[in-house]
């Protein structure tokens, strides 16, 4: 998952690098990167040209290294049982995983890729996924999307895992839909009822502020979580062509559509809960969890913030609230997380079992069942055991005509981190110069985009 | 051994290859270290080179890294602010505030040893782990702060703020650092010099002014070299609050973030980079400048 899932991990997440305990692996990675980065950039190409023999076909046996990004306990031991699963279904085949601190993963995923990477490692679907892929980082797993396709995934989430060459570069594994979540005994003290449009959630805001609740928990210290917001907003407002053209850097972040989406957001600020620049998303779920405020528009991860059982029981969510009735409320956002195959795995045959292993009902049972916050991709995955949250959210995606993934796995993350991020916190901090700041990212964009 | 050294040719062939190296393995790691990957980074910062396959594949982009930098990149004017705010509140205040504490307890006042322990504690800690320290204090919902006054300022994250709350946490393990080694060029003080003063009729604050301080010319120069240094390199404490953004951004903190990760936008971000250098390089030829006229 690309958030952070726990307090731990998130703790972990604040610290860099050079004092925390990174793997042998990963700090001689990093130094190789780095030193061949800055001191001869030419040594970095030929190590990206260099990989290791191609397994190719041929009865799968031997070991398999999974590069896993899932650092905290949970997901850990999550991933270990499927990887043991994986071993007893298949004899002869072992799965070694490589656990990389999810943020070093991140930062590093660049000189991590280009040089010795594991078999298999765990990424994300969208541009993401497709920037790899097009960059010639990541293998070629259509054949393993043929047996995929038969046993329960959807055309939907072929197209999902599929690069801008048409073929397959990613299994998924997992996903959680964004929406604003509440907590139903809060409603139904208030007698609340969710709101459809826009208007009804304006009422409800000032009715929720009269009973002294905060009506939209809001936390952005991270710089990612207001980027959902605006999400939202651009595909209530403007739909999800647009979004997705936008994001693509074919549409103008400094047209009257776009200027539209942040008016809307500042008629809502009064709502959001004020100082959002220095809180983050676990302190804002706190706020929903004790109950002082209404809602809270974030992914379904927020159930992590809440205990097992009744009080996981009592998180429920809406979509968010139409805009504009002439596009409605059908499109809404799920990222997707998954598998990719390196390049040139060390053992190709073993990789594609276990990528059509992770892509299976049972391997994703196991996974939905220790992370209840997020639900499996597979069809013939087991509902049977889910959580009231988890049957909801499966609904919720299925009932949406089109699905996006996430701000920043929809765009190019230089985009992403580099010029949204700080202008949308200062949007925040200062929102009445729409113009200034959608002129300053279109120039930026324009630069990006054309590099 | 009574030889009188009369050029190298005096030397024997060991002791020849011995310097040789001794020469040889210095500058090799000097130019390996530091002037390639320098040189590399300018060189990089015409470019539009992404990080990913060969070198070859980048584009020379001229100078558009440096245009962009300046004209359309809203982070960099506050990140050169923020630059020179932190040195000057470490140079004028922290340094002379670690200064001052290094005087007090110099004077072997009941429990200095206790003070000094607690001062100097900060120092043994990582930057990183300040912010954490401090993050108790300052958080808006469950700091220490807001508790007890029963605020609700948003220190680490209100941008008319940030800096300063950060500047705090970052002085409070500077003032231990310079006092410590402002301590230690006490103690090498002659106590003659400071009895010939009192023989004199100097007052204390005569004797420190007139005599010590500037007896400590050598100390005072590290201490200034330490603190320009500290504030450059100032990097880690932001990055924990909130990876310098929103009220912090420094220029470190702009090249790591254009650099690491998936950004990836190496030849911009080694544009700043080289900003970055030439800022630094005003300071070092001050400091030369100093160090040479000092041997003259």
């Amino acid at each position: 998952m690309t958030r952070p899932t726990s307090e731990a991990e998130y703790l972990a997440s604040l610290v860099p690098a050079s004092v925390r305990g990174v793997s042998r692996r990963t700090l001689l990675r990093g130094a190789l990167g780095a030193g061949t980065l800055l001191a001869a950039p030419s040594l970095l190409a030929a190590c990206g040209g260099g990989g290791s023999s191609s397994g190719g076909g041929g009865a799968a046996t031997g070991t398999v290294t999974v590069g896993s990004n899932q650092s905290d306990a949970v997901p850990k031991a999550a991933i270990q049982s499927v990887m043991d699963a994986f071993q007893k279904a298949n004899s002869g085949l072992t799965a070694k995983i490589n656990t990389i601190d999810h943020n070093s993963f991140q930062e590093n995923i660049n000189n991590y890729l280009q040089g010795s990477p594991d078999d298999v490692w765990m990424w994300f679907a969208g541009y993401r996924m497709r920037f790899f892929a097009s960059k010639g980082l990541a293998g070629d797993v259509s054949d393993v999307w043929k047996d995929l396709s038969a046993n329960g995934m959807t055309d939907a989430l072929k197209k999902s895992s599929t690069g801008d060459d048409g073929k397959q570069y990613f299994v998924p594994s997992t996903y959680y839909p964004w929406a604003m979540f509440y907590r139903k005994s809060v409603f139904e003290k208030y007698g609340y009822t969710e709101p459809k449009t826009l208007d009804e959630f304006k009422t409800l805001g000032t009715q929720m502020k009269k009973d002294g609740l905060v009506p939209i928990a809001f936390g952005d210290k991270d710089g990612w979580p207001a980027m959902g917001t605006f999400d939202q907003l651009n595909l209530r407002v403007n739909g999800y062509d647009f979004h997705v053209n936008l994001m693509a850097g074919k549409e103008a972040w400094n047209s009257d559509k776009v200027k539209a989406v942040f008016d809307t957001w500042a008629g809502l600020l009064e709502y959001h809960q004020p100082d959002s620049l220095g809180r983050t998303w676990q302190e804002a779920a706190q706020t929903l969890q004790q109950k002082k405020a209404g809602t809270y528009l974030l992914g379904s991860f927020v159930a992590q913030q809440f205990e097992k059982g009744e009080e996981q029981e009592d998180l429920t969510f809406f979509n968010f609230p139409e805009i504009d009735s002439n596009i409605g409320a059908d499109a809404i956002e799920a990222p997707i997380d998954g598998y990719m195959m390196a390049k040139r795995p060390k053992n190709e045959a073993g990789a594609k079992k276990l990528l059509g292993y992770v892509g299976s009902a049972a391997a994703q049972d196991i996974v939905v069942k220790a992370d209840p916050s997020v639900i499996a991709t597979n069809d013939k995955a087991d509902q049977a055991a889910y959580t009231s949250l988890q049957k909801k959210s499966v609904e919720f995606v299925s009932q949406a005509k089109s699905i996006a993934q996430f701000m920043d796995r929809d765009t190019r993350p230089d985009f992403a981190s580099t010029v949204m991020i700080p202008a949308i916190q200062s949007f925040l901090k200062n929102p009445k110069d729409i113009d200034g700041l959608v002129n300053g990212i279109e120039k930026q964009k324009q630069s990006i985009f054309a590099s | 051994m009574a030889r009188t050294y009369k050029g190298i040719d005096h030397l024997t062939p060991v002791d020849r290859v011995v310097v040789g190296l001794m020469i040889a393995v210095p500058t090799f790691l000097v130019l390996w270290l530091v002037w390639v990957p320098a040189i590399g980074s300018v060189l990089l910062s015409f470019t539009n080179w992404d990080g990913i396959g060969p070198i070859s594949s980048a584009k020379n982009v001229g100078l558009k890294n440096y245009t962009d930098v300046l004209t359309i990149y809203p982070p960099f004017v506050p990140a050169l602010q923020h630059n020179l705010i932190w040195l000057a509140v470490m140079f004028l205040i922290a340094t002379p505030i670690g200064m001052f504490l290094a005087v007090l307890l110099d004077r072997e006042v009941r429990g200095s040893r206790v003070y000094q322990t607690a001062i100097y504690l900060p120092v043994v800690l990582s930057l990183a782990l300040v912010g954490f320290i401090w993050q108790l204090i300052y958080s808006r919902d469950q700091g220490l702060i807001n508790a007890l006054t029963g605020g609700s300022i948003d220190w680490y994250g209100d941008q008319r703020y940030n800096l300063w709350a950060a500047l705090i946490a970052s002085s409070w393990r500077h003032v231990g650092y310079i006092m410590l080694l402002y301590l230690a060029g006490l103690k090498g003080v002659d106590p003659t010099l400071r009895e010939a003063a009192k023989v004199d009729g100097a007052t204390e604050r005569q004797t420190f002014f007139r005599v010590v301080f500037p007896v400590m010319f050598p100390i005072n120069i590290i201490v200034l070299v330490v603190t320009v240094i500290e504030s450059l390199r100032a990097f880690d404490l932001v990055w924990v609050i909130n990876k310098g953004r929103n009220g912090l951004e420094l220029i470190s903190t702009l090249v790591t973030s254009n650099i690491v990760g998936e950004a990836s936008r190496i030849g911009f971000g080694s544009a700043l980079a080289t900003f970055m250098l030439v800022i630094s390089s005003i300071f070092i030829v001050i400091y030369l400048r100093i160090v040479m006229r000092e041997q003259r």
